[in-house]
């Protein structure tokens, strides 16, 4: 059992999510977040008062898959979150002790494994 | 006798040019409404920057170009920077109250083509863009429809505050510019959802107000040709509001609110050039009619690979054009004053010339607006990289942000970067 943390670009969530459904991974959440990774840096000018702005706009995908759908669930996400510049993002790939699905009780790979797919 | 001065046609234009000016920004919030946040004050500043840059086009050259004697195809030079333009009577108006109102115009109808290109286009080239259009475009289309000797005007076309000058120029602008710089890289590839629907519907009544300055004010006047196209101006979009709900809740069974927005505006337009020349149950049925077009044109265009993305095709080339032709059908002497009769009242050769008016507005936008586009694009580079496309152009353009956090922002001080 793994959970798979990626930043990503807010711009490229659409192209992860499309790239995530057409590889079968179909459990996830995200959440916007900011953060600061090695961007150039950008200034805003309000009247006169100039800033330069340290974090940036980002989306956190989480995603908790069993151990042979790993290597899957990152190539889709790093082949769609890529542009090339700096900024595209991180993934961080962790173990992850237990999953419980909390309509059935079922624990770890039955519980990440999606609805209507057999176990294999 | 000279010509003199009334005060009633004086107030009333006074407050129409008010009226017309707000239409810009008006312009802005509902375009703004319907990007995605990290363009909204990208596309808000297309509409503002309009009124400075075409509004000082317009004083130094534009208004002689349009209201200039010179031949039939162009004014002449003598209204540079304002020469000649005093307190004199221009029909009923100080002629500089007359230069002002038409350069309201003239600012609304360069930024109406914004419509086309947002989310994507470099500041810098769109400002050299709408200078030059409002210039090399806007104004002859204006000396010809509305000038005292324009070929148009000589023909007998009926264009009461616009239709063919504002709308059908600025839509096939639109269509030469969406064509040349290209779709959005998101375009068809990704859901672009608008970032606050609230500003389209705020933008959209706001612009209904100011029309009213628009069209009643074209009038020239505070008479019942004035009073004539201010209730047009009323009847036409509530008629094309309402079909177009009904074509909503039949289609997809919800009434929605940019399709409201998009209904009214789409009136709008279309009574612009018929306002005050046609009765007010013909203003309604014209406002019925003119929805069906602009409707399926929207629901059209979504499915093409040209990404005019606020519609200004479908709302103000169809919509004008639908408005333009059927003033050549329900004009009636009995509401204009002697002015003409449309197809439906007895002068068939009416309808033609309006056909005509449109189809040459369309031909003549078209070439010089390709010829403009194609010129700025060999000296500066017309779209904002891909790079900054993904990021906004609120931050790559103008290095602001319609809603900033503040979290994060380190203040600079004077001098120093660290």
């Amino acid at each position: 059992m793994k959970l798979v943390v990626a930043i990503i670009r807010p711009e490229r969530l659409g192209s992860v999510l499309e790239s995530l459904f057409r590889a079968k991974v179909t459990g996830l959440t995200i959440s916007r977040v900011q953060g600061h990774g090695g961007e150039i840096e950008r200034v805003e000018t309000y009247r006169g008062t100039t800033v330069k702005m340290e974090l940036t706009d980002k989306v956190r995908v989480e995603i908790g898959v069993s151990d042979h759908f790993v290597e899957t669930t990152v190539n889709a996400i790093m082949q769609a979150a890529r542009t090339g510049d700096v900024g595209d993002g991180k993934i961080f790939v962790m173990p992850v002790e237990n999953v419980y699905r909390i309509r059935t009780g079922e624990l770890d790979r039955a519980a990440v494994t999606p609805v209507g797919v057999p176990p294999d | 006798m000279p010509p003199s001065i009334s005060s009633a046609d004086t107030a009333w234009l006074l407050i129409s040019t008010a009226l017309v000016l707000m239409m810009t920004p008006a312009l802005g919030f509902f375009y703004g409404g319907m990007v995605r946040a990290k363009n909204a004050l990208n596309t808000l500043m297309m509409s503002f920057s309009a009124l400075g840059f075409v509004g000082l086009a317009w004083a130094f050259f534009g208004y002689s170009v349009a209201f200039g004697h010179a031949s039939r195809w162009c004014g002449g030079s003598e209204y540079f920077f304002l020469r000649g333009v005093g307190l004199e009577a221009q029909g009923t108006i100080p002629h500089v109250l007359f230069f002002a109102y038409q350069g309201t115009f003239a600012i609304i109808t360069a930024a109406l083509i914004s419509g086309a290109i947002v989310e994507r286009m470099r500041f810098g080239p769109y400002l050299a863009f709408i200078t030059l259009w409002s210039l090399i475009v806007y104004a002859p289309v204006a000396h010809w429809v509305w000038g005292s000797n324009g070929w148009i005007s000589k023909l007998g076309a009926l264009d009461f505050a616009g239709g063919t000058v504002v709308h059908v120029n600025a839509a096939s602008a639109a269509f030469v510019c969406a064509m040349l710089v290209g779709a959005r890289k998101d375009y068809a590839r990704q859901a672009i959802l608008p970032q606050n629907v609230p500003f389209t519907l705020l933008g959209a009544g706001l612009l209904w107000l100011g029309w009213f300055g628009f069209n009643a004010g074209s009038a020239l006047g505070a008479n019942r040709s004035a009073a004539l196209a201010f209730t047009n101006t009323m009847l036409a979009p509530t008629a094309t509001l309402v079909v177009w709900t009904l074509m909503d809740l039949t289609r997809t069974k919800k009434a929605t609110a940019i399709g409201a927005a998009s209904g009214i505006v789409v009136g709008l337009v279309a009574i612009t050039p018929a306002a005050g020349f046609i009765s007010p149950i013909s203003a309604i049925l014209l406002g019925g009619i003119a929805a069906v077009p602009s409707y399926f044109a929207l629901l059209y265009r979504a499915r093409t690979r040209l990404d005019d993305s606020l519609d200004v095709i479908a709302a103000h080339g169809v919509g004008g054009v639908v408005g333009a032709l059927l003033t050549g059908v329900l004009a009636q002497k009995s509401w204009n004053g002697g002015v003409g009769n449309g197809l439906l009242f007895g002068d068939v050769r009416q309808f033609g010339v309006q056909a005509i008016a449109v189809l040459v507005t369309i031909v003549y936008s078209f070439i010089a607006t390709f010829i403009i586009v194609k010129l700025l694009s060999l000296v500066m580079s017309l779209r904002t990289e891909a790079r900054e496309e993904g990021m906004g152009l609120d931050v790559s353009q103008h290095g602001e942000e319609a809603y900033s956090h503040g979290e994060g922002a380190i203040l600079l001080l004077d001098g120093r970067t660290e």
